[in-house]
């Protein structure tokens, strides 16, 4: 936790409010995501029990497990929840663009738009991997048959799901997290991933302050559980007499009361999202937030078009497949934190007081000085900023510019007074002349920071079948089998 | 599956015939039990393994097993690749080898970015390149493990990984490609490997990306041989017990001189201020503890800096003398190190040791594995903190921590930390097909606690 993050929440706790931590919005928001708030069965690993969802606060739709310990019930449930999801994936899609052809010379397309899942939580997220998981093994013929809808909801779910692992993809993304990327309030951590409790903070109800609004978010009864656990009084005393009397008479009015306890379980949350969604919008969208929706749609896009060629996901990764999404996870984090920290003074601000990056003003320029050392000239400008930042990098540091990432450049001395001076070496053109206004004048304020200069290319890794020994050798080819779908706990 | 190794009789069977052997060698005198273990690996690169295993404790001589493992492997006529995980640890390498070993060809593969230290110019028989071609005639070629994994072909019949526990094993999928047989050299006991991202998805699988690559490569091939070096030459005999028992209680280990063969003593007489008395204690029984009272402070208290640079500082004032098996030689600030959990507390000590402390390491517990010293100034982890999160139970951080000095370590701490230990017992979840560590981070800062509480200064009576 850093100081600045800790002063947001100290201030919170005097203020009674929650204080920002970002000046822009982090996140791109969809003109129409699906919100989905799910609910499982207390003591089950992924039996459902309901969903509700849509793309209109004023029009959610309700779906429900009369019965959950009923499998056929339960993919019953499954293929309706797959018409909805696949129809939002459907119509998410948008016009396709045409993009310049790659290095090879193949077309590439990219889909204008892209869905986006938003659930309440974490857990609603693993609990939308775990049925992508019950699901997507199902065969769709023999015995136990499942709609063939059902198997394309699993692997769209866990697609979702998998993306959601990756730093800064706005695909499927869960609203007490976004909200805590925006916001510090007064309480733990743990009691902000409670939705109800960490918008009563953010913008509590009219007369109320943001410690009453979040004391009465404890109230299951007025404020039921964001899911997909539910409250267990509330299991005991109203579901279970309910699941008890359909499982007796089997009627749709026993159905209906099933439903009609659960909407009101669920109605509260969906109301919650929508506000949260509101407060998401009111921020004025970071510069590179589009850029990574792009990433999102690309994504999509090869998703989308390879999909009825592709096997459902394995079950595990393979060594080579594992290490080579781990490498692709650290470097979207990489430069995640970075984009973060250049779209928003307030981000950027945290890396100040920690040392990894320095503002000030710029004390002296020498733009067009050059080092002749080498056999060819190079453009090497110096520039000497004055900072009063606590700077924590060592001489030798490569930096950046954070109002534009490309111009790069290398920590050259720093003196007792807080001067920094540094030694530009790219993003100035290729002429032994700077573009005209890419070195800072003296008398601009500045900000360069190591964030971001790490970023290393995308690494090497062998093929799937030349798996060295000492990982196993090359792993046998994925077929899936019936097997897969045989899980304890489905 | 739960991995059982207890009812495992031929898991058993192994364990008691090491435990005779080891047992044997308890007997014998130290650098007898050292030289046998080495013996051993050498005798077991030819043995037909594709790989060996190295567990080394602190101090034990690590470097110097890599050092012999490659001039033998060399004389034996075998093309060979060194692995290390910094430039740092090349240099080191190259400096060692070729100063020990002048007739074996030394290439060194850097990246373009990377200018050649003296330690590594000046020796003859050492070429630098940034492309393995340009040493193709070289009978040891020696890089970082990120250098080898820029490389897409090109084999050596045997490589030796040094520091393998500090490599993560995607690190190692990347780079095994590049040989047939390998030695593996490293310290169970230190830092494991980290990642900047959380992901559970790869918990219990054996290729785990983020586990150590001696994990991994041990769990595809069980019957590769284990060695472990069993004395350790920097530890003193006051230290070696302690850190044997706390980090490595089930492959222990002893130190290489007994109990009167090291002493420090001081110049310069104390004026009875507790940092006079927390030297003396740590002088006279090789560790201190100088305890400040209770309070939950920020990560930079500001009492607990102060103090640990004042003890540091002290130490200089005094004039410290080190008698050991390699003579006598004054503590000079290039013989001190001061260590933290944290970089902001590094920049923080830094600062307040000023001129006073100039020479002086100071630096994180990342940076200063592998790193030798006198005496060792340690900012414990937990002090002040409410809170004991997995980073600052890690076991090997305290590890490194107290396992750097030659004579003595004096740890600054704030009161109440067994206290802490017991409101946060570990909450790591476990996860099926993972095994389990030991010894956990919480017994293991117990076991240390209880070690230094009969070494302990008051700062306030």
């Amino acid at each position: 936790m850093s100081v600045l993050s800790s002063l947001a929440q100290l201030e919170a706790v005097a203020t009674g409010r929650a204080q920002p931590l970002a000046t822009v919005r982090h996140c791109h928001v969809a003109a129409e995501p699906l919100v989905m708030v799910p609910l499982k069965l207390a003591g089950e690993a992924a039996a459902p029990l309901a969903v509700m969802l849509g793309t209109e606060r004023a029009e959610p739709t309700l779906l429900v497990v009369p019965q959950p310990r009923n499998r056929d019930l339960r993919f019953a449930f499954a293929a309706d929840l797959a018409k909805l999801v696949l129809e939002y994936v459907e119509s998410s899609r948008g016009a396709t663009e045409e993009l310049p052809p790659g290095k090879d010379g193949e077309e590439r397309v990219r889909y204008g738009g892209a869905p986006q899942l938003l659930v309440p939580n974490r857990a609603g997220v693993g609990f939308l991997r775990m049925l992508g998981r019950s699901t997507r093994f199902r065969r769709t013929d023999g015995p136990y048959a499942v709609d063939p809808a059902v198997p394309r909801l699993g692997r769209w779910l866990t697609w979702f799901a998998d993306r959601h692992d990756k730093p800064g993809a706005c695909l499927l993304m869960t609203m007490t997290e976004t909200l805590r990327l925006h916001w510090a309030t007064g309480q733990s951590s743990l009691e902000d991933g409670n939705l109800a409790a960490l918008l009563g903070w953010i913008d509590p109800p009219d007369g109320l302050d943001g410690p009453a609004a979040a004391a009465r978010a404890e109230d299951p009864v007025t404020c039921p559980p964001a899911g997909p656990a539910t409250d267990p009084t509330f299991d005991n005393e109203v579901l279970a007499p309910a699941i008890a009397a359909y499982d007796q008479s089997g009627d749709d009015r026993a159905e209906e009361r099933v439903r009609s306890v659960l909407d009101g379980q669920l109605r509260p949350t969906w109301e919650l999202m929508w506000d949260a969604i509101g407060l998401l919008r009111a921020l004025p969208e970071g510069a590179s937030v589009a850029a990574r929706w792009e990433r999102d749609r690309d994504s999509f896009t090869w998703y989308h078009s390879t999909f009825d060629e592709s096997h459902p996901q394995a079950r595990r990764d393979p060594a080579v497949r594992a290490a080579r999404r781990l490498h692709d996870l650290e470097r979207a984090q990489d430069a995640y934190d970075a984009q973060r920290a250049f779209d928003d003074p307030l981000v950027m601000a945290e890396h100040r007081l920690a040392g990894q990056a320095f503002g000030g003003v710029v004390t002296e320029s020498e733009p067009t000085r050059l080092d002749e050392s080498g056999r060819r000239p190079k453009l090497r400008p110096h520039l000497r900023v004055a900072t009063e930042d606590p700077l924590q990098l060592d001489v030798g540091t490569t930096v950046c510019d954070a109002a534009r990432p490309a111009l790069k450049g290398k920590i050259i001395e720093i003196d007792a007074a807080g001067g920094v001076l540094l030694e530009l070496t790219g993003g100035m053109g290729r002429k032994l002349v700077p573009e005209p206004g890419v070195v800072p004048e003296p008398g601009r304020r500045v900000c360069f920071t190591s964030l971001g200069t790490g970023s290393w290319g995308a690494a090497k890794f062998p093929e799937r079948e030349d798996t060295p020994w000492t990982h196993g050798g090359p792993p046998e080819e994925y077929v899936p089998t019936d097997e897969d779908a045989a899980e304890e706990w489905s | 599956m739960i991995e059982t190794t207890a009812g495992d009789p031929a898991r058993t069977e192994v364990d008691t015939a090491r435990t005779d052997l080891d047992a044997a060698r308890a007997d014998l005198d130290p650098s007898a039990a050292a030289n046998q273990v080495v013996e051993d690996v050498l005798a077991d690169l030819h043995g037909g393994h594709r790989g060996v295993v190295v567990d080394s404790p602190p101090g034990a001589g690590k470097s110097t097993l890599v050092v012999r493992a490659a001039a033998h492997l060399a004389a034996a006529g075998d093309r060979l690749m060194i692995v290390a995980q910094t430039n740092e640890q090349v240099d080191d390498l190259i400096e060692r080898i070729a100063g020990k070993h002048p007739d074996v060809s030394l290439g060194r593969l850097s990246a373009s970015t990377y200018v050649p230290s003296g330690r590594v110019t000046g020796h003859a028989s050492v070429r630098v390149a940034t492309k393995a071609d340009d040493l193709a005639d070289r009978t040891v070629v020696i890089a970082t493990a990120a250098k080898w994994a820029t490389l897409t072909e090109g084999s050596w019949p045997w490589a030796i990984v040094d520091e393998a526990y500090q490599m993560r094993s995607d690190m190692l999928l990347r780079i095994a490609g590049r040989f047939e047989r390998a030695l593996f050299v490293g310290d169970p006991g230190q830092l494991d490997p980290f990642s900047t991202v959380e992901v559970e998805r790869w918990a219990g699988l054996s290729w785990d990306p983020m586990r150590s690559a001696v994990s991994v490569l041990l769990a595809h091939n069980p019957d590769l041989p284990v060695h472990r070096l069993p004395v350790s030459w920097r530890l003193p005999a006051s230290a070696a017990p302690v850190v044997s028992d706390a980090f490595y209680p089930f492959t222990g280990f002893r130190s290489g001189t007994g109990p009167g063969d090291r002493r420090l003593e001081f110049g310069a007489g104390g004026m009875g201020t507790t940092y006079d008395r927390a030297l003396d204690e740590a002088a006279a029984s090789g560790w201190a503890l100088y305890e400040l009272p209770a309070r939950h402070a920020l990560r930079t208290d500001g009492e607990a800096i102060q103090a640990t640079a004042a003890l540091a500082v002290r130490l200089l004032q005094r004039g410290g003398v080190a008698h050991s098996e390699l003579g006598t030689s004054p503590v000079g600030a290039d013989r001190i190190a001061i260590g933290a959990a944290h970089r902001d507390q590094v920049t923080a000590i830094r600062a307040m040791l000023g001129q006073h402390g100039a020479g002086i390491t100071v630096d994180t517990a990342n940076r200063l594995q592998g790193r030798e010293y006198d005496v060792t100034v340690v900012l414990h982890p937990l002090s002040g903190r409410r809170d004991a999160t997995a980073f600052h139970l890690e076991s090997g951080r305290l590890c490194v921590l107290t396992s750097r000095h030659r004579h003595a370590c004096i740890v600054v701490a704030r009161a109440g930390i067994p206290e802490l230990l017991d409101a946060h017992p570990s909450t790591e979840p476990v996860h099926l097909g993972v095994p389990v560590k030991f010894p956990d981070g919480w017994e293991a800062n117990q076991s240390v606690l209880a070690h230094l509480a009969a070494h302990r200064v008051r700062s306030h009576l």
